[in-house]
């Protein structure tokens, strides 16, 4: 499984959009923070690098990526390997390399300008981030058999995580704005990882006061040593809960 | 020489100076009822072990300086104060330091009395079992300078107090306000400073209070307000710096004020204003780094916003005259739907927040049309 994980990683490691991706990340995070002398502005322009770009980075690249070493599969499947292991490995080659992408671009510039406490929760976001969504974009690739497809579902996705969540959640308050909703909210953001992320940043960054009851109720709960164990497992849940449906679907899968 | 403040003070002839040297004076209730001077040499201390008022003013032109005020008693049915000003004119009380007071300096009836460069610090940990710094009740042209007040629960108090002036004080983590107005007409107050106290400042009921150059900073918490602006009216505030506050100014009620050349820097909202005020103006302001820069409760708005920088306009300036060409609409659309829904700030800062506001932005359709800035500057104002 080892020598999988080693050659998928430094396949990806030369790989131009891979390195690209880093550039990008790296001249972005240094450009935010030296826009503005308030580093707190920096770090609230990354959370969206973090919470939106990366997601549909991670998302989109690795189908793209496993669809593209289809043949590779097939031919390490045909060798006395067990399909568990191997696709194993690609998820961990994959979410690895991008890791490190994500670690330098974004994660050296917050370690130069911003190394707190908040700096830490956003780099940690935006790592989780790339863990869940190279996940998902696995079990979106099994699922389908067509590349085109594939790629589609994959977009889908983040744009549910991104935007249609949120939009039915805000749908939600309005129509039961009557009710008190605050400890429903908690629940509805343990659903999204990108709604979760954004609230556990934000709350370091001591929005809370803004937020009135709302506010004082989240960061009762995210602030505490139970919340933060919590939304750590809920996070690591959506880290592994579609790699191992992935696993299952692959290993029943007619290649 | 008189072992006791009191015998000192029984003794003494109208005009004269008492000069107290330094020690502990156990001593309750002193009462001075004749012109005389206390003055303190290398800060004696006065202690009223926490049961009793230590000292009492009832005659004009007394001066009180450089005296240690400690452990004032404290009751939760009578307002006991460390120094009392009580039906007197021209009282001065200078230089001096309270420590653990339950109300520090506390003037009624009072006229023309100055209170000045005197530290007062307590330690007040809820609204109920404490009391206020600086307390002024039914007083007229006081003085109030370049005092330090914290942990009391009121910085400073007025009530029913006119025709004075509040300057150069210091009030920061005290309880609940840093200053508080009620019924107070015509005062004004200059550079102060209020900083990390319970709910900032309240400015209520009252009329032609002037605001010059103070600075509200750190108030931060859900129910915090840089300065809270409630039924007042004819008004000025100048000058003055809004940083870091949960809310920089919360306008409820309030009508014919005039803002100007004010700073609003890194507050969650810079301003609310809600629908029952009228008449006030705008102008001149600049508006960097809020998080939302005008929340209104309705769709009248019957204030006025000219001529004000804000960081978040996107127009141009064809022209080049320093007047953006197109008006800049101060509330976005995510700060009304907070207002009606508090719970949708989970959403704050989302894609789909921000997505909404950019399109409410090209074409408004439930913000207020009114409120608007016709007149926004492309570059912020030096003052």
């Amino acid at each position: 499984m080892r020598t999988i994980v080693k050659y998928v990683m430094l396949d990806l490691l030369k790989n131009r959009i891979v390195m690209g991706y880093t550039l990008l990340l790296l001249v972005i995070s240094f450009g935010m923070f030296s826009i503005d002398a308030n580093s707190t502005k920096g770090v609230l322009s990354l959370m969206n690098i973090a919470l939106i770009f990366v997601p549909l980075i991670s998302i989109i690249f690795s189908t793209i990526y496993v669809y593209n070493s289809a043949e590779f599969i097939e031919l390490l499947v045909a060798q006395p390997l067990k399909r568990k292991a191997l696709w194993l490995s690609i998820y961990c080659g994959l979410a690895l390399s991008l890791s490190l992408a994500f670690l330098i671009g974004v994660g050296l510039p917050v370690l130069i300008y911003e190394s707190s406490a908040t700096g830490l929760v956003l780099v940690i976001s935006g790592l989780f981030q790339t863990l869940i969504f190279t996940g998902i974009a696995l079990l979106a690739s099994v699922k389908t058999r067509d590349k085109a497809r594939g790629i589609g579902v994959s977009i889908l996705t983040w744009f549910a995580f991104t935007l249609i969540y949120d939009a039915i959640v805000m749908l939600l308050l309005f129509q039961f704005s009557d009710y008190p909703l605050e400890k429903p909210m908690i629940a509805l953001t343990m659903l999204n990882p990108v709604d979760l992320s954004r609230i556990l940043i934000l709350l370091k960054l001591d929005i809370s006061a803004m937020m009135g009851y709302t506010g004082a109720v989240f960061s009762d709960f995210f602030g505490g040593k139970l919340g933060m164990l919590v939304s750590a497992i809920v996070l690591l849940l959506w880290a592994m809960v579609p790699v191992w449906f992935s696993v299952k679907q692959f290993q029943r899968k007619d290649l | 020489m008189y072992s006791l403040v009191k015998k000192a003070v029984q003794a003494a002839a109208v005009g004269d100076t008492i000069y107290i040297y330094p020690g502990v004076y156990k001593e309750q209730h002193i009462a001075i009822a004749k012109t005389i001077h206390l003055k303190g040499i290398g800060l004696p201390v006065l202690d009223g072990e926490k049961k009793y008022e230590i000292l009492t003013i009832r005659a004009n032109n007394v001066t009180v300086e450089g005296i240690c005020f400690r452990y004032s008693g404290r009751s939760s049915y009578m307002d006991i104060a460390a120094v009392r000003i009580a039906e007197s004119r021209n009282v001065v009380i200078r230089n001096n330091v309270f420590e653990y007071a339950f109300f520090g300096i506390y003037s009624q009836h009072a006229t023309a009395c100055v209170i000045e460069g005197n530290r007062l610090s307590s330690d007040a940990k809820d609204e109920i079992s404490s009391a206020n710094g600086i307390h002024c009740w039914k007083s007229d042209s006081m003085f109030i300078n370049g005092n330090t007040i914290t942990g009391h629960r009121d910085g400073i108090y007025f009530e029913f107090v006119t025709n004075s002036h509040i300057k150069n004080n210091y009030s920061y983590q005290n309880v609940r306000y840093g200053l508080h107005f009620m019924f107070s007409n015509s005062d004004t107050y200059t550079s102060n400073t209020f900083r990390n106290n319970g709910a900032g400042v309240a400015v209520m009921y009252s009329n032609h209070i002037n605001m010059y150059k103070n600075t509200f900073a750190d108030n931060w918490g859900s129910a915090a307000y840089g300065i809270l602006l409630k039924d007042i009216s004819d008004g000025t505030i100048e000058g003055n710096k809004f940083q870091n506050n949960s809310v920089g100014v919360m306008m409820e009620g309030s009508s014919r004020l005039q803002m100007q050349k004010n700073t609003f820097a890194q507050n969650g909202w810079a301003m609310k204003i809600q629908a029952n005020c009228m008449d006030n103006v705008i102008t001149q302001n600049n508006f960097t780094g809020n998080s939302f820069d005008v929340a209104t409760n309705g769709e009248l708005v019957l204030s006025r916003f000219e001529k004000n920088y804000w960081d978040k306009y996107e127009g141009y300036d064809l022209n080049r005259n320093g007047i953006g060409d197109v008006p800049y609409r101060p509330v976005s659309l995510y700060a009304m739907i907070t207002e009606r829904n508090p719970s949708s700030m989970m959403l704050y800062r989302s894609f789909i927040s921000s997505l909404i506001d950019k399109m409410e932005k090209v074409m408004p359709a439930l913000t207020p049309v009114e409120l608007k800035d016709d007149n926004p500057l492309m570059k912020p104002l030096k003052f």
